[in-house]
């Protein structure tokens, strides 16, 4: 346990944040902007247009050829120089920096074009020709969880690669005891906070030092350092990573650069010049990372009260294709805390990782939280729906009770700080909630669909770095423990006496050089101006450790006491100094103002800037056995952060937070789009180190709940296809969509940091989205609902059923994401001539649309190069075509596949002849996948599109059957005239 | 007007913030590549390059222009103004950055010089906005850190403060 | 995320313009706002072999009365129209669509013409026109033709402009008397394109409905005037006839189902505002 500071001048105050003035400005160089060395080279990345699908063969010699491009690599030529990326788990998970023998996810990276240029180096990532064979993708986590399925690594045997049960307590006597167990089973979505800015590397391998020296937006945790140097084959040190001081928004996400540090690491050793990256918004929302989707059952044992004395949880949790470091952490990060907010003694868990064919999972703000909460507060919701009790109620009959802490939680955490039943009556209070019953009962009584939601969190922060060895049993965690998380701080006074700050905090927009500047400056007597805090970062010279990075609300309970304690010692050693000339013992000794003076006689005072100099100008006059010049090193790693017990109990975070909030929203009825009209969120977390900072986290977390509660997801079809690779697709809430909420603080300092602070920018990631849902729950009754809550996912759930269609004639089209449909032609000629034009190579060729030629591979199969699109937007690929299942002037089905820059497609059809009085009618059906980028980025329009190419191929098939002889088309009944319209203003017909 | 050939790179000369600047361009270089790689200034942000983020936005003849969906040679003998032109000469920020600052409206601060130009035009036309308005032209800029509302608030302050 | 190469022509005139159409064949390429094109060209789906830019041709930036219409010249943006003193008067249909037309800065650089080009399914601006009835003005070397709505939008992403004309401007009818004009759209967040958007004219004894983000362009209807469960059954299958897909944002069948709710609703205030 520590000191709390007692006086602060600048430390809790609402300060303007000193980043702000180059901000503002427009002047401060992000990692795009960082100077390069003449003749660097810019890569381009090849990405896998499938889920899933062997690499036959890779042809990178047009590539190669082309104009300014310095080489082309692909998985071969890094797999020879350098290794897997360590995982945390013992298991045949082998990723490299680009994809070898395999891919595995849409956007896997298969090859990489360094060239002069990155618009030359695009040009040749259409030149680079790769032969895929498609497998069956593993996609849903669910089925991908279930013995047959596809398996994502085949030499992992399954894609279940871990497994792993606890029970704290006895929750089988508290599940036999219950008056009621009422169970929940959610999905939360796949999503990401998506940083404005994208990942950026340059990269430079300095042969003579076999060192790389490499300048990225990275932001840790420095856990991955070592995943970098050991997969490039070299000691950590000789992997300098520099981060500039500005960073365009992390959110997590970054630390999944590094996958990309090793690639352009690589490529710059192979082409012998510095080589530079730059993400673009395709690449990130399709590649880069996102939370994991998690299937959760919870059961809750209850007793009539709405007390619920045990949690049984089943997670199932989806990190996509690979597991890179540090995951599986968002299923153990929270897991101390699987009790929420609430005093539950008894728990059960199993915990699966589940891999997919998708985009790898990672770091998300919230980490795990959002996921867990979701399920939790929605359950509690469910406790009172069944129990006919208020859900309020049942929130304060379960939390954990004031006057316990700290309070060590069923499963390990050491709740440090708080009191919740009074955080809630504080937010219940000052938020209005008894207006907003009124709100509801008013808008109810209107006919208004109105409803109120609830949740109440426990925010953790600072994680401790034993978290994840929970994934192993005790017995072989044993050998190697893991607990504890340090951060560094430096501080140092020059000659003339002005004082600079450097620390392991790797900031991205949160404010950390005011705050820290606000700290030293408390305990300096200085000005928050006065003090100059760097945190651009170089491994090669800052102090750093495992733990240093930008996650896990960690700064205020670590970089900021480590640069607390760096300040102490300054003060120890000036106080020295100054004890010196002022002749007073240095415990008499006060800063202030500029000052260093003897406490009992302010008169008597020596300046800082003197006191300071005198180390540098002077150093044989400084007191016995002092070391010369004033450079400190703050380091701390709290006690209470130990390695998981033999029970699996673990202290997973050092501070917990508590949010409590709630909300009223309004469903249109008509549209089903949900309106916030008020949110009120409560926090309790700790002192408060600048109060327009801690706010503007909270504003910040919320922002992005709204988004994950009614608007983002990253959707991938059946096929494995990811279908949100724009931000037309992925969905982030704009000023218009993200309302104003109330903010509520109280502070209970933490006893565990010596600056009484917790986090504060991860609860609302957590609560609101859960919040929101059970807001919807209240309006509509619903039970089951699943993340995000878009307007035409709640009007399913609030319209009555779709009365049949007026017209028989109407066709339903299965919707499993596939592109289907189905048509008829007439022709006015014998179904002989329909055949014989679909057996004949020339013919075909000239029906296929855009089709520059055609090849007979063998009998009925080609291969074809066709250029297909609808209206401007155009692509070429590589075709296949076969004709199978072929009974003479009856019917056929085609099959094939499309390859090409623009994506890669399968698709079957089948045709059917029937002849009558000379006239022929074509009756066909096709199923599409389409998966790359016109699928990530076109996901609107793709049906349509899809519709009228394959018109297309049908109507060019009477055409060339019989030039004039089409009378009458018809497309499921409707719109069919319009698109022959096209077809006939295409193939050059009069309308 | 000539035909600027694909292959070449072609002259573009501008005034931006007030001075004229001049580099070189293929006719596909986005007018955002332009400004940071070839004049070097570091305000024009790249978010999207789809035009939906808006960390691009600068001002072309006084319009607000998405840089990603320009080209350096559209622009070519255009006025350009960039967040780099709003403080005084002296370096004092202006009244809107200083009710940024007071307000906490931006955190990474890689959204809010776009920001700032579609306010700086937009200022220029209506003089006291509604909070809706404010919101309305906001919606058009992607912002992820700030939850908007210091935003919001700071330019109903700064309306105010600029209506006495 | 960078476009391929292509030569740029800035054009002074029509007569630059076409003739560089007719040189450059199907694949040149105009430009104006960019707003719908730029990000096409971004993702390397559109890859022009020229780009004629017509932003800059000073005779097409008007607004103005013509044989009852009113017509907007091609280099015209979006903002202009919206600002436009005489746009609730003359096009109240038009003032009541712009404000939810991408975003201010969108439609800062946006040109009217240019998206009725582009052709997107669930755009506003082809959505008034189909429902206004009116009318482009195409322009080649070999001449000029007027081309009605219904007869310029062909289907998704495509009109019946051919490859060597350039489309000059845009005739908007001007708004008659006793008749009421009403636009919604339903759109996922707000300046998104729309799930669905409808467009109604409502006069002493016609209804005339028109809906966007449904079908592969925008698709009028026009009853006699319809009263209650009459009308509802109208919308309805109009709903159904319209098709309309799923994609991620949206079913089929919530597209009918706002066709239904908001078609009625935006009649309604159609029909209130022809009373007044």
């Amino acid at each position: 346990m520590a000191e709390i500071i007692e006086k602060s001048k600048f430390v809790g105050q609402p300060i303007e944040r000193v980043e702000d003035n180059i901000l503002l400005q427009g002047k401060a160089q992000y990692s795009d902007h960082l100077a390069t060395r003449p003749g660097t080279a810019h890569a381009a990345i090849l990405r896998s247009p499938h889920a899933h699908a062997e690499i036959v063969s890779t042809d990178v010699s047009r590539a190669k050829a082309h104009p300014g491009v310095f080489d082309v690599l692909t998985g071969e030529d890094i797999e020879k120089i350098s290794d897997p990326f360590l995982i945390v788990l013992r298991a045949p998970i082998n990723q490299w920096a680009l994809a070898v023998g395999k891919v595995r996810y849409v956007g896997e990276p298969v090859a990489i074009v360094i060239a002069r240029d990155r618009y030359v180096a695009e040009d040749a990532l259409s030149l680079i020709e790769v032969d895929y064979r498609a497998l069956e993708p593993a996609v849903d986590q669910e089925a991908a969880a279930l013995d047959g399925s596809p398996i994502v690594h085949e030499a992992a045997g399954s894609n279940v690669v871990s497994t792993r049960e606890f029970t704290y307590g006895s929750p089988n006597e508290a599940f036999a005891e219950a008056d009621k167990i009422v169970k929940i089973k959610v999905r939360y979505p796949r999503n990401s906070q998506t940083p404005l800015e994208g990942f950026v590397v340059n990269a430079e391998y300095i042969s003579g030092e076999d060192l790389y020296d490499v300048a990225s937006n990275y932001q840790g945790p420095f856990t991955s350092h070592p995943v970098m140097s050991m997969a490039l084959r070299v000691r950590n040190s000789q992997l300098r990573m520099r981060m500039p001081q500005w960073s365009g928004g992390g959110f997590g996400i970054k630390v999944q650069i590094f996958p990309y540090v090793v690639l352009i690491c690589l490529a710059s050793k192979i082409v012998g010049r510095p080589v530079k990256w730059v993400e673009d918004k395709l690449e990130h929302l399709a590649a880069a990372a996102a939370a994991p989707n998690r299937v959760i059952e919870l059961e809750a044992a209850c007793k009539k009260d709405g007390t619920v004395t045990g949690f049984k949880f089943d997670q199932l949790d989806d990190y996509g294709a690979f597991l890179r470091a540090p995951m599986p952490g968002p299923l153990y990060r929270m897991h101390g805390i699987l009790t929420g907010a609430y005093d539950i003694k008894h728990l059960a868990v199993r915990n699966r990782v589940v891999l997919t064919n998708k985009c790898p999972s990672a770091m998300v703000r919230g980490f795990g939280g959002p996921q867990m909460y979701y399920a939790i507060e929605r359950v509690m919701h469910q406790v009172a729906a069944e129990l006919d009790l208020d859900p309020l109620d049942v929130i304060r009959k379960n939390l954990v009770p004031e006057g316990v802490f700290p309070y060590r939680a069923a499963a390990g955490a050491l709740l440090d700080s708080g009191d919740y039943p009074k955080a809630v009556e504080l937010g219940v209070k000052e938020g209005g909630l008894e207006e907003l019953k009124k709100r509801r009962d008013q808008a109810r009584s209107e006919g208004k669909l109105y409803g109120i939601g609830y949740a109440a969190i426990v925010e953790p922060a600072q994680s401790n770095m034993g978290y994840l060895s929970n994934i192993l049993p005790h017995s072989e965690r044993q050998r190697n423990p893991k607990g504890g998380a340090a951060a560094n701080a430096t501080i140092t006074v020059d000659p003339l006496g002005t004082v600079s700050v450097t620390a392991d905090s790797i900031p991205q927009g949160q404010g950390h050089q005011t705050i820290l500047s606000q700290i030293v400056a408390d305990e300096l007597g200085l000005k928050p101006q006065a003090i100059k805090v760097n945190l651009d970062f170089d491994t090669a010279k800052d102090a750093w450790s495992i733990a240093t990075g930008n996650y896990s609300s960690r700064f205020s309970s670590a970089t900021a006491v480590a640069c607390y304690k760096a300040a102490q010692k300054i003060k120890d050693k000036l106080a020295r100094i100054a004890s010196q000339s002022l002749n007073v013992p240095p415990d008499q000794i006060g800063f202030a103002e500029g000052n260093i003076f003897d406490t009992l006689n302010p008169e008597n005072s020596i300046k800082f800037y003197r006191a300071a100099g005198a180390a540098h100008w002077t150093p044989g006059a400084l007191p016995e056995g002092m070391e010369p010049c004033v450079r400190e090193t703050g380091s701390w790693s709290p006690p209470e952060l130990e390695s998981p017990n033999d029970k699996d109990q673990i202290n997973t975070s050092l501070t917990y937070g508590f949010v409590f909030d709630y909300c009223g929203v309004e469903i249109d009825r008509d549209t089903g789009a949900v309106k916030i009209d008020k949110y009120v969120t409560t926090h309790d977390s700790g002192k408060l180190l600048n109060p327009l900072i801690a706010d503007g986290q909270v504003y910040g977390a919320f922002a992005w709940g709204v988004g994950c509660a009614l608007y983002e997801e990253f959707v991938y079809g059946e096929d494995g296809s990811f279908k949100t690779g724009t931000f037309a697709d992925y969905l982030v809430p704009t000023s218009y969509e993200v309302p104003e909420p109330q903010i509520v603080h109280m502070e209970s300092p933490s006893l565990v940091t010596p600056l009484g602070a917790k986090g504060i920018g991860e609860g609302n990631c957590m609560s609101t989205p859960v919040c929101i849902a059970n807001a919807v729950a209240d309006a509509t009754g619903a039970k089951d609902l699943t993340l995000p809550l878009i307007a035409s996912k709640v009007a399913k759930l609030i319209h009555a059923d779709e009365d049949v269609p007026p017209s028989q004639d109407f066709q339903f089209t299965k919707d499993d994401g596939l592109l289907r449909g189905q048509g008829t032609a007439y022709v006015s000629a014998t179904a002989q001539d329909v055949w014989r034009t679909l057996l004949d190579p020339v013919a075909l060729a000239a029906i296929i649309p855009g089709c520059h030629k055609l090849d007979e591979v063998s009998k009925n199969s080609y291969r074809a190069e066709v250029t297909l699109g609808v209206g401007p937007v155009k692509g070429r690929f590589r075709a296949i075509v076969a004709l199978s299942d072929m009974v003479e002037e009856t019917s056929a089905t085609l099959s094939g596949g499309l390859e090409g820059p623009l994506g890669a497609s399968r698709g079957i059809g089948h045709v059917r002849l029937s002849e009558t009085d000379g006239q022929t009618c074509i009756t066909y059906d096709y199923a599409i996948e389409l998966s790359g980028k016109v699928a990530s980025v076109g996901g609107r329009m793709l049906k349509g599109a899809a519709k009228a190419l394959v018109n297309q191929f049908f109507q060019r098939l009477t055409a060339q059957i019989y030039n004039s002889g089409t009378k009458n088309i018809t497309d499921s009944g409707r719109q069919g005239n319009a698109i022959w319209q096209w077809i006939k203003r295409i193939l050059g017909f009069k309308s | 007007m000539p035909v600027l050939g694909k292959d070449a790179r072609h002259q573009v000369t501008l005034t931006l913030n007030g001075k004229e600047v001049s580099g070189f361009a293929e006719p596909r270089m986005l007018l955002s590549d332009f400004l940071t790689h070839e004049i070097g200034i570091t305000s024009c942000h790249v978010g999207c390059e789809h035009g939906v983020c808006g960390a691009c936005t600068i001002l072309v003849d006084g319009n607000i222009t998405r840089a990603c969906l320009t080209f350096a040679v559209q622009a070519d003998g255009c006025d350009i103004d960039t967040s780099e032109s709003l403080a005084h000469p002296d370096g004092e920020l202006s009244d809107l950055q200083k009710a940024f600052r007071k307000h906490h409206g931006l955190q990474c601060g890689y959204c809010t010089p776009g920001i700032l130009m579609s306010l700086t035009a937009y200022l220029k036309e209506k003089s006291k906005p509604t909070e809706e308005e404010i919101r309305e032209v906001l919606s058009g800029h992607l912002c992820r850190c700030t939850g908007y509302v210091g935003m919001v608030r700071a330019v109903l302050d700064y309306c105010e403060k600029r209506e006495n | 995320m960078k476009p391929k190469g292509f030569d740029y022509l800035r054009a002074d005139s029509v007569a630059e313009a076409t003739e560089a159409l007719a040189q450059g064949g199907e694949d040149a390429r105009l430009i104006a706002g960019g707003m719908s094109l730029v990000p096409m060209l971004n993702f390397r789906l559109v890859e022009p072999s020229i780009l004629i830019d017509i932003s800059k041709i000073k005779d097409r930036k008007y607004i103005q009365e013509k044989n009852g219409m009113i017509e907007i010249g091609s280099a015209t943006r979006q903002c202009e129209l919206e600002k436009w003193d005489q746009v609730e008067s003359k096009l109240p249909l038009l003032a009541k669509a712009l404000p939810v037309l991408g975003h201010y800065q969108t439609r800062a650089r946006g040109t009217i013409c240019g998206s009725l080009v582009h052709a997107d399914p669930s755009s506003e601006l082809p959505l008034c026109l189909a429902t206004l009835g009116g009318e482009v003005v195409l322009s080649s070397t070999k001449g000029e033709r007027v081309v009605k709505a219904e007869e310029f939008q062909t289907g998704m992403l495509s009109v019946s402009k051919q490859s060597n004309e350039m489309v000059v401007a845009a005739r908007y009818p001007i708004a008659q008397g006793e008749t009421g004009y009403a636009f919604r759209e339903m759109s996922q967040r707000h300046g998104d394109y729309a799930i669905v958007a409808l467009a109604a004219v409502v006069t002493k004894n016609k209804i005339k409905l028109g809906v966007g983000g449904v079908a592969d362009k925008p698709t009028v209807r026009e009853w006699d005037h319809l009263d209650g469960t009459d009308l509802d059954d109208a919308l309805n299958a109009f709903a159904w006839d319209l098709g309309g897909y799923d994609d991620i944002h949206a079913t089929a069948r919530y597209r009918r189902e706002l066709v239904r709710r908001l078609g009625k609703k935006t009649i309604e205030e159609a029909k209130n505002a022809s009373v007044r």
